[in-house]
């Protein structure tokens, strides 16, 4: 060992010596040198080997080792990207490659959960692709259209569209000998039966129809009138932007139309009273037909008055008096905070362009006055069809409330399963327990209140009308149920723009929507 | 004619698989032998890449210009296998003949992306081998380059002081110089060499502590130097190289790990200190969340990998015209999105494969001086390889460097043909009959 340190040091010793004699006579390297030497015969054992010699093989082989292993890592990101998510990232409607991609794969379709086809890529006698929707102006929101702005299922999924799962071999041939390959089906969750039962019974009325399956989230119909024929789209485009009377055909009211929510908001209130008042089950109001705070007099629908009622009675027969009373013992900062759990103030957790929902109740700046205005639904709160829906549904789920989503699945041209979008829940926003008791309520409204006229169908179901008042015009009619109470299967949200009375115009739709999805 | 050129695009596939395959089979392989067969389907398969890639090109823009560039480029090609043929018989060609690929590459993807800067890069990339051919035997015949690791330091940071001061602005960063007004160039590019030189020399035969606190204290004037050019790439590399020299100097592991906790520190409070730094990061977190500004860049970058899958778009299929300086710093993505994802991993493969063939250089020499050289080179290089996919791929947050021989940049090509050809003077002249070490050490056999 210290014979092995002794040889080394002569040897290095001896090549330092040389190669100081034989290099140039520079004063400074000469001392350099110098503070060499002299540092090495100090430290002796610091250094294990001679410093002329070469970088050694195993700190050349740690170095190989660390830039390798960078590269595997970066390696596997990438690949790790164009596996899993690329697809995610290419969707986006910035990326302007979209266009390429349609060069090369004939666009799929797009189908109801009934197997009915709602959008489709054919070829004319000239050889032109044409995008068609034999469904025409029914499904044109939820479904969407390619041309004029991407929109609807259209758009959130069009690179799945455009993208060909299938035999890899065949595409690869196919791509070599110019044949376009046929883009993944997209199945939607839509059923054709309710879509149009919603779509006929809304007639010619500005309004929308919403019905979900509580326990999944699944969209079963959306529909919103005024529409337009997407397979005319660029013929009537002139017209359709053109804004008379609000008609607005393009906006899809389902989900982007903003309302204030009428009585339908109830449900909402009844939950923040119950909350903070666990002896609710006693609360009785003598209901005169109006009550007046500070000025301001709210009443009830045509000056009725109720007589003497207790939550259940006043949420029946939509008591405005009962309910702007409650409110006054409402704290404005629990009424918000349970609002926005119920996701307004934010946008709903769905892969569908919405617009947030609006409560506007605020401490500090709302007043009494404000609170029981929004209590019934007034105020300044708006609410879209879709989270009406959803707050149905999320009852009628025991309280947990689904994402709501309107595509079922992807598959190849050859029916195989490529992606399959499965339930996922957005919040449980009440305990089973208070939605137990909002849906014994909301069967109240059907038994012995607004709703009377569900009575007689041979499902029981459950809801709350609403008649949202329009300064100087007819008022929008709401409806938002649920049936069977027992084991709900569906809900259901409709509105009918400046028309009149919930449960004069809104509830004859969802009674036709529960009749075709009972049949 | 779609056929062909679907056709031309898995055969371009297919050509570099094989490339990658030979090259590495010949890098780590120890039998000489197969050495020299690997070598020559290795330029068969260059010439074939190349005659492909314009091949395709030339059927969808029938320009006449594209014959010529093409013509000009294998003739380069050619003359510069035969000369280094006859000159150095006993030098690497492996090494060439990687590189060539790699300027092959770029020739087609800028060829596709740019005529005008793809004429530009030939004519550049030629003069550079050009030169280069005469580099390897300087090295050898003049030995006393190693002593002058001040002067090389020094006046590495006296350039980037002056393009402090006379400097012109370009992608935020200033590190351009204007000559004359005529024509302006990176002097970072060359400045690299001059370090890498500088500290090679200084540590050449000593490694006391006093001498690694004087190299260091050159180092980190160099990178400061860069940190105010706001040159974050430059400043990274030049400071990597430097932990990994001062490694392979010391053999000491402590300096290396003081060295990147030192360095990610340094990264930190640069992070916390200057708005440019905190831009990256925040468009390398979430691109898509800031794209219409910040995120723009890296945005358009991911949208070329993801659409061009694993087998590419093909020439002029896809829209790489749409990522901001496509030609230099992200030139990756646009050869991901026409040559597809297998494709770009060959290359990187390649840039490894290439990182493997430097450092063996390093190893098989007995000179430290030339060791502690090729040693700083390999990992410049590697390393400078690492951001620039690194950074396109959102694996690391960008730094705006480009892809070595790839990328369209006169100064980074200059300094790159240079940095090889340097390393082919140092690549022994007897190694071909000894071992390989690279391919002894990874085989698990002990050498001497």
């Amino acid at each position: 060992m210290t014979d092995n340190i002794k040889n080394g040091m002569k040897d290095s010793m001896k090549d330092d010596m040389k190669d100081s004699m034989k290099d140039s006579m520079k004063d400074n390297m000469r001392d350099s040198k110098k503070d060499c030497i002299k540092d090495r015969n100090a430290k002796k054992t610091a250094y294990g080997s001679s410093h002329t010699k070469a970088v050694g093989g195993k700190t050349v082989l740690s170095i190989v080792y660390i830039f390798v292993g960078l590269f595997v890592l970066m390696m596997g990101y990438f690949t790790y990207f164009l596996l899993a998510k690329s697809e995610g990232v290419i969707n986006s409607t910035y990326n302007l490659r979209h266009d390429v991609l349609a060069k090369r794969v004939v666009r799929g379709k797009i189908m109801s959960a009934d197997g009915k086809v709602l959008a489709e890529t054919i070829t004319d006698d000239e050889g032109n692709e044409i995008r068609s929707y034999p469904y025409g102006d029914m499904y044109a929101h939820v479904v969407g259209r390619v041309n004029r702005g991407r929109s609807g299922i259209e758009e959130v999924e069009n690179i799945t569209l455009l993208t060909s799962y299938g035999n890899s071999a065949k595409a690869m041939y196919n791509d070599i000998v110019g044949i376009k390959n046929p883009g993944n089906n997209v199945v939607s969750t839509l059923n054709s039966k309710l879509t149009k039962a919603a779509y006929d019974a809304l007639g010619d009325d500005r309004g929308a129809v919403v019905a979900i399956e509580p326990k999944t989230g699944k969209i079963l119909a959306m529909v919103s009138k005024p529409s337009y024929d997407p397979n005319d789209i660029d013929d009537d485009w002139e017209m359709l932007t053109e804004d008379n009377n609000n008609e607005s055909p393009l906006l899809n009211r389902a989900s982007q139309g903003l309302y204030p929510p009428g009585s339908t908001f109830k449900v909402i209130t009844a939950l923040a009273y119950i909350r903070e008042n666990p002896d609710y089950m006693d609360y009785s109001y003598k209901c005169t037909g109006s009550i007046d705070y500070e000025g301001m007099t709210i009443k009830c629908s045509n000056n009725k008055s109720h007589g003497n009622v207790d939550l259940k009675e006043a949420f029946a027969r939509s008591c405005n008096t009962a309910f702007s009373n409650i409110a006054k013992d409402i704290s404005i900062e629990d009424f918000r905070s349970l609002s926005e759990s119920f996701f307004f103030n934010r946008p709903l957790p769905a892969r569908i362009v919405n617009n947030p929902s609006s409560f506007m109740l605020a401490v500090g700046e709302s007043g009494v006055k404000e609170t029981m205005q929004t209590a019934i639904g007034q105020g300044r709160t708006l609410i879209t069809p879709l989270h009406n829906a959803m707050i149905a549904a999320a009852v009628a789920n025991g309280g947990v409330m689904m994402k709501p989503y309107v595509i079922d699945r992807v598959e190849s041209t050859g029916g195989r399963v490529i992606k399959g979008y499965i339930p996922e829940e957005a919040a449980a926003v009440m305990t089973a327990k208070e939605a137990d008791y909002l849906k014994s309520i909301m069967r109240g409204v059907v038994t012995d209140g607004t709703a009377s006229k569900l009575n007689s169908m041979n499902v029981k179901a459950a809801g709350k009308t609403g008649t949202a008042e329009q300064e100087g015009k007819e008022s929008h009619a709401w409806f938002i149920g649920f049936a069977p109470v027992n084991d709900p299967k569906i809900a259901i949200s409709v509105i009918v723009e400046n028309k009149g009375s919930g449960s004069e115009y809104a509830l004859p739709i969802a009674e036709k929507v529960f009749d075709a999805y009972f049949k | 004619m779609q056929f062909v050129i679907e056709l031309s695009k898995y055969l371009m596939l297919i050509i570099v698989g094989a490339f990658t395959y030979h090259s590495v089979r010949a890098s780590v392989n120890k039998n000489v032998n197969t050495h020299m067969k690997s070598h020559i389907w290795l330029i068969v398969f260059l010439f074939m890449f190349h005659f492909t890639g314009y091949f395709i090109m030339y059927l969808q823009i029938q320009s006449s210009r594209l014959l010529w560039l093409y013509v000009a480029e294998a003739l380069v090609f050619i003359l510069i296998i035969i000369l280094h043929r006859f000159i150095y018989p006993g030098k690497s060609r492996l090494l060439l003949i990687n590189m060539m690929m790699f300027l092959s590459i770029g020739y087609i993807i800028l060829t596709r992306l740019s005529f005008d800067k793809a004429v530009r890069q030939f004519i550049i990339s030629a003069a550079s081998l050009g030169i280069g051919v005469f580099i390897p035997v300087l090295i050898q015949r003049f030995k006393c380059i190693r002593k002058y690791g001040w002067v090389y330091g020094i006046s590495g940071i006296a350039f980037l002081v002056l393009v402090l001061l006379i400097g012109t602005e370009s992608y935020g960063a200033t590190s351009w110089l204007t000559v004359f007004g005529l024509f302006t160039f990176q002097p970072t590019e060359f400045v690299k060499l001059l370090y890498v030189l500088c500290i090679a020399s200084l540590f050449r035969n000593r490694n006391d502590f006093r001498i690694v606190c004087a190299v260091t204290a050159v180092a980190a004037v160099t990178v400061l130097a860069l940190v105010f050019q706001k040159d974050l790439g430059g400043a990274l590399i030049f400071f990597v190289t430097y932990i990994f020299m001062l490694y392979a100097s010391t053999e000491k592991p402590l300096y290396l790990l003081f060295g990147l906790a030192g360095g990610s520190a340094a990264s930190w409070i640069a992070y916390t200190l200057f708005d440019h730094v905190k831009v990256r990061v925040l468009a390398w977190r979430n691109p898509f969340g800031y794209i219409d500004k910040e995120g723009y860049q890296i945005s358009q970058s991911l949208f070329a990998i993801g659409t061009g899958g694993w087998f590419g778009m093909g020439l002029f299929q896809g829209l790489p015209t749409t990522i901001p300086v496509v030609d230099s710093d992200f030139i990756f993505s646009a050869i991901a999105e026409e040559f597809g994802g297998f494709f770009s991993l060959c290359l990187i493969l390649l840039y490894i494969n290439c990182f493997l063939i430097l450092i063996n250089v390093s190893l098989k020499t007995n000179d430290r001086f030339y060791s502690l050289l090729s040693m700083g080179f390999s990992v410049l290089f590697i390393f400078q390889v690492f951001l620039s996919v690194g950074g396109v791929i959102k694996f690391i947050p960008s730094t705006g460097v480009t892809l070595p021989l790839i990328s369209s940049g006169g100064s980074s090509i200059v300094a790159t043909v240079i940095m090889f050809m340097i390393i082919q003077g140092v690549h022994d002249e007897n190694s071909m009959e000894k071992p390989n070490k690279i391919g002894v050490i990874i085989g698990g056999e002990e050498h001497d």
